[in-house]
């Protein structure tokens, strides 16, 4: 070994120990103390209630089934919008100035206003017109309201994107004889997907939770199934469970999404 | 009447003008070098034949028709007028194959298996046929400005410019990018480069014309223009560039 790796060897091992000895020391001040307060027996009781999470756990796993739908059919459908949106608001042809207007406003505005409040006032608002089933279903409102709102975002994230792809390679793909659109469509556009990919899968992470809101305006879905049984056992477990089911899923995605940014960041460098 | 003419070409960017009345024949395989400064306005001059950039007065003249007419649209003559760039700008997210294959599937639309094999003798004939299907970061600079000029060549241009083509490259992979220069010339293709490899501008030029200020101070054959340059400013930059 060099004295280069010696130092390096108990400098390693010299961190590791520091770092294990300070985690034992807050776990047992979790442990030791937490459960001395006053209040811990009530709170235990009411949210960390094994037999309670035993008997709602599967239920909820259930409803948040319906989550993974909404997300599922909301998910590509803003991909989608955003795209358009974020072309529209680019876009040079003076026939095209409308689009431009509209979509800037667009974004403006849904970007502008809370989500919650974008749920309720379609959720409520379009259903109270009056339609026919399966027209007043709030699934469907409630999908619309959580597109417009993420695509507004999403749309901003793919317009960055394309802002970072140089120009250069716009000059070259134009010096071939290719048009803008071709140039946009083949050159600037994969590139620009691919830079924002990170980015984006934040916001399916972001999306995934705000699913719940629509809990305000009637389906069941994980929130709801866990306020129901919040109220049936007077208890406040099922959102802990909920909690814990999210977790699952958001922990990983956030791993990876942070794994992905690393690697680009790297790749650039 | 000449392949390529210049006739008072004019480019200002804001109130700085880049190129101040350039005129400039280019005759049919003939190959002329722009040398000056930085900031003589040699790339702007190549990026305004191709129409990247838009001129503000004067002609562009392709066989004796005006292609930087306002108005016009600019894709006609980028099919016949080929680039390259000093940063090479190849496509990151294709392989070299689909770098060259892009524009003639689009322009023209030809199908891929239409042109592989007309571009795969390209890059034959350009000692890259193992590294087709390579990504340009899996390639040495050398390698990636030869592919950027298999790239503008398989639209079959009339013309080809290159802008600074070496600048970007380490000094001993300079060497492979002018050979395929050297070749072309053979291959009677006409050429515009704006360079600062003044030794290869001496040997392989038809005509050198010196830039300074957005304007042709002087032109003519290599020996005249190195052996014995009229104007002073030429003079002074040949003495420092030649050191």
């Amino acid at each position: 070994m060099t004295r280069r790796e010696l130092f390096e060897h108990r400098q390693k091992r010299r961190s590791i120990m520091i770092a294990a000895t300070s985690t034992i020391l807050v776990l047992v001040a979790v442990i030791v103390f937490v459960p001395m307060t006053p209040g811990w027996e009530k709170v235990q009781k009411s949210f960390f209630n094994g037999a309670v999470l035993a008997k709602t756990f599967p239920r909820l796993i259930e409803a948040f089934k319906l989550n993974i739908m909404i997300f599922l059919w909301s998910a590509p459908l803003i991909a989608i919008l955003g795209l358009l949106v974020a072309l529209a608001r680019d876009a040079k042809s003076p026939a095209l100035f409308p689009l431009r207007i509209l979509s800037t406003a667009f974004t403006d505005v849904f970007r502008g206003v809370p989500v919650i409040l974008t749920v309720y006032l379609i959720g409520f608002g379009i259903p109270g017109l009056g339609l026919p089933r399966p027209w007043n279903s709030p699934y469907i409102w409630g999908s619309l309201a959580l597109i417009l709102t993420y695509s507004a975002y999403v749309a901003e994230i793919f317009r960055a994107g394309i802002d970072s792809v140089h120009p250069s390679q716009r000059s070259a793909a134009l010096s071939l004889g290719l048009s803008e659109r071709q140039v946009m469509r083949d050159v600037v556009l994969p590139q620009a997907v691919r830079n924002v990919v990170p980015s984006q899968m934040n916001m399916l992470i972001a999306l995934q939770k705000d699913v719940s809101l629509l809990s305000f305006i009637g389906p069941v879905e994980i929130f709801r199934q866990a306020g129901v049984f919040k109220s049936l056992l007077a208890n406040f477990t099922p959102y802990v469970g909920a909690a814990i089911i999210f977790l699952v899923v958001t922990i990983p995605a956030t791993r990876y999404a942070d794994y992905l940014l690393a690697r680009q960041s790297r790749e650039r460098s | 009447m000449a392949k390529l003419e210049l006739r008072n070409v004019v480019k200002r960017f804001g109130d700085v003008v880049v190129c101040n009345g350039i005129n400039l024949d280019v005759e049919e395989g003939q190959m002329v070098c722009l040398i000056g400064a930085s900031g003589a306005g040699k790339s702007t001059l190549l990026r305004c034949i191709n129409l990247l950039e838009p001129t503000e007065d004067g002609g562009i003249f392709l066989d004796g028709t005006d292609i930087a007419v306002p108005g016009l649209d600019p894709q006609a003559a980028r099919k016949k007028i080929g680039m390259v760039f000093q940063n090479f700008n190849l496509f990151p997210h294709m392989t070299a194959l689909e770098n060259a294959m892009l524009a003639p599937r689009r322009v023209y639309k030809k199908s891929r298996s239409e042109l592989e094999t007309d571009v795969a003798s390209l890059f034959t004939r350009f000692g890259l046929a193992d590294r087709m299907q390579n990504y340009p970061d899996q390639l040495s600079g050398g390698q990636q400005q030869r592919v950027a000029i298999i790239r503008a060549l398989a639209m079959r241009p009339d013309v080809m410019l290159f802008d600074e083509i070496t600048s970007a490259l380490d000094p001993q992979l300079v060497g492979e990018v002018l050979d395929v220069l050297l070749q072309l010339k053979q291959q009677g293709m006409t050429m515009v480069l704006a360079t600062h490899e003044m030794q290869f501008a001496r040997q392989a030029a038809d005509k050198i014309c010196f830039l300074k200020d957005g304007q042709i101070i002087e032109e003519g054959p290599p020996e005249q223009l190195f052996n014995a340059p009229k104007h002073v400013a030429t003079k002074e930059f040949l003495s420092r560039a030649l050191k």
